[in-house]
Order: structure tokens, then sequence, then C-alpha cells
């Protein structure tokens, strides 16, 4: 069985980013997949696998991430401006981020379309999501 | 933050303080087996005769970071180039030492592997920020769009950090180009085969391109 936990972004909205990452790693870390909404800023990204890798052992093997976001080249002048609107007023709520443990996620494909879910249990195709 | 902050911001300006500016710092970043120390080696033989890096079909290879100091090389013409070269770790988001066993290693030794590579990567992340320039070298034969090559380009982004990307293994009948060139429209994509040169000219003047 896959569990997946929903983080909103208020959650982590007021938190500051080593609380951010420790506690979406936390989560993964209880073998769930986390789907957060929104995402993280570019050097949590980079913080959550630097800090991923100091907690590699025999039983934690690491992470597998995605991060689906609107593609802005196929949108027009007035929903860029909304969504810079939006992320100045509400925070980088844009996107859903996708964090699983590699033990269960053998791999997360994301093309500009949509993104797909592989699983160690099944072997095969887990779910899909399209954006 | 602030320090990237002012860092990218004296770059821009050209007023960088925090490194010398005839001693220009050239990383190779990307994910594990994507070719980073086959082109260091390449561009190492190409100019200064001598290797740099052990390279191996078995993933993190590389664990430490690599420095080739004086790297001196010119284009057609007659303009030089001097730099260090930084052969990086590649970056994963996930260590199995038993992928390691599979591919062929004792168990003591997989471990050992295993534990290096994850420090190689931390250690990868940390030194972004000495970067003057970097080639990000990606498997053309590979899926682009995956997150740690998004996060990589996205945190030189961050930080004001000029890139190249080097679309390496052209040489293979599944290389994409173009979905390379798709994944990443804002910055310069050169296809290139560090093993056996092909295009490597064009690389190089790209180089002066991304240095100047």
């Amino acid at each position: 069985m896959v569990t997946f936990k929903f983080v909103p972004y208020y959650e982590i909205e007021s938190l500051s980013s080593a609380k951010r990452v420790n506690k979406l790693l936390k989560i993964v870390k209880e073998d769930k997949i986390v789907i957060m909404e929104g995402r993280l800023r570019k050097q949590e990204e980079a913080d959550l696998i630097e800090i991923t890798m100091e907690e590699i052992s025999p039983k934690f093997k690491g992470i597998e991430l995605s991060v689906i976001y609107p593609d802005k080249d196929k949108q027009d002048a007035i929903q860029k401006l909304r969504g810079v609107m939006a992320n100045a007023l509400l925070g980088n709520r844009q996107g859903l981020t996708i964090v699983g443990p590699a033990s269960v996620v053998k791999k997360i494909e994301n093309n500009p379309d949509k993104i797909e879910l592989f699983t160690r249990e099944s072997k095969a195709k887990g779910k899909g999501m399209r954006k | 933050m602030v320090t990237s902050f002012l860092k990218g911001l004296f770059k821009k300006l050209s007023l960088n303080p925090f490194s010398k500016k005839s001693h220009i710092k050239l990383g190779l970043y990307g994910p594990p087996n994507g070719g980073k120390s086959t082109l260091a080696n390449k561009i190492c033989m190409d100019w200064l005769g001598e290797e740099m890096s052990t390279v191996s079909h078995i993933a993190h290879e590389t664990r430490e970071i690599k420095i080739k100091e004086q790297v001196n090389i010119k284009n057609k013409k007659g303009k030089e180039l001097t730099f260090s070269l930084v052969d990086t770790p590649g970056i994963s988001t996930k260590i199995d030492y038993e992928e390691f066993i599979r591919k062929g290693l004792k168990k003591a030794e997989a471990k050992k592997r295993a534990k290096e590579a994850t420090k190689g990567v931390i250690d990868s992340i940390k030194w972004l920020d000495d970067m003057d320039s970097v080639v990000v070298v990606l498997d053309a034969t590979k899926d682009p769009y995956s997150q740690v090559n998004i996060t990589i380009i996205g945190n030189l982004q961050a930080r004001n950090i000029p890139v190249l990307i080097a679309a390496n293994k052209v040489d293979l009948k599944k290389a994409g180009m173009d979905s390379v060139k798709a994944a990443f429209p804002q910055y310069k994509v050169v296809g290139i085969s560090a093993k056996y040169g092909k295009n490597i000219e064009e690389f190089y003047e790209q180089l002066f391109t991304l240095t100047s």
C-alpha cells in the first residue's frame, strides 16, 4: 500500500527553510509520499537534497522529488501578472511538489504535460497526474 | 542568502570582490554518469596533455571535487581563456549501495562508495557558490526534465551564475538534442560527445561566450 500525505501551503508558510525541509523529510522517512501545495524555494530544493544525503543509511536510501509548475510560456500576459500577484500576496502556492522515499517510489517522470509516479511495489505505472 | 545576492550583484556589475577575475572557476555539474569526468578529461587532454579524472560505467565514480588549475584554451581567432576546471561529483537525490553491488562491487566496497557518494553530493552543492561559470553536463539520451537537472539549473540561475548546457553522448542514436533544448529554452545548449570529441570545437567556442 502506498500512502500519500497532503501538505497544504499554510502548514509550511511560516516555517523557516530548515524547518520546511525537515518537515517534508520527516514525513518521507515514515514511508509516505508527500504531495505539497506549492513549491519550495530553489535554495530549499538544494537544501532538501543536501539534508537527504546527510540522512542516507541502509534503511533510508534517499528521495524522489518532482515539482509540477504552470508552464509560464503557455500563459498570456494577464495570467502571468495574476501569477506574480498571487505569489506576492499568498506565497509560492502555484504548482505541486511531490517527494517520496526512494524505497517506495522508483521514479517520477515529469515532462511538460504530465507527471507519472512509478512505485517499487507494483513495478508498474502507479498514479498518473495531468497538469 | 544575502551573500549569494551580493555575489550575484557584483558579478553582474563585473565588480566581484569575492573572486579574482583572472582566476575563473569553471564548474562541471550534472547528474551522475552524464559524462562530466569524460568531458573534464577531454578538455585536459586537448589543452594540457594529461587526464584529470577516472571514469567508470558505475555511477558516482567521482566522489570528491577535483580541480585542475590554469587550463588555457585558445579559439580560432587566437583569443585565450584561462580557468580552473572543477569536476564535481554527480548530484543525486538517492544513493543505494545495493545498486553498486548489482554493478559488481563487493558489499563493503559498495557501502564505502555509497558513503563517499553522499558526501560528494553535499560538497557539489556547497561548491555552487564558488563557481564563476558552470557547464551543466546532461546525458542527451535521458529525460532532461529530471528534478535534479531542474534544481541544479534553478540554483545556478538564482545565484546569477552563467550556465552552458552540454548535451553529452550525441554519438548515441537515442540522444535527443531537441528535448534538451525544449526543456531549457533560456540557455545555450551545445550537443557534444565528450568521449569521441564530436562538436568539441563548438563547445570550446561557447566557453568564451559563457565566461565573457
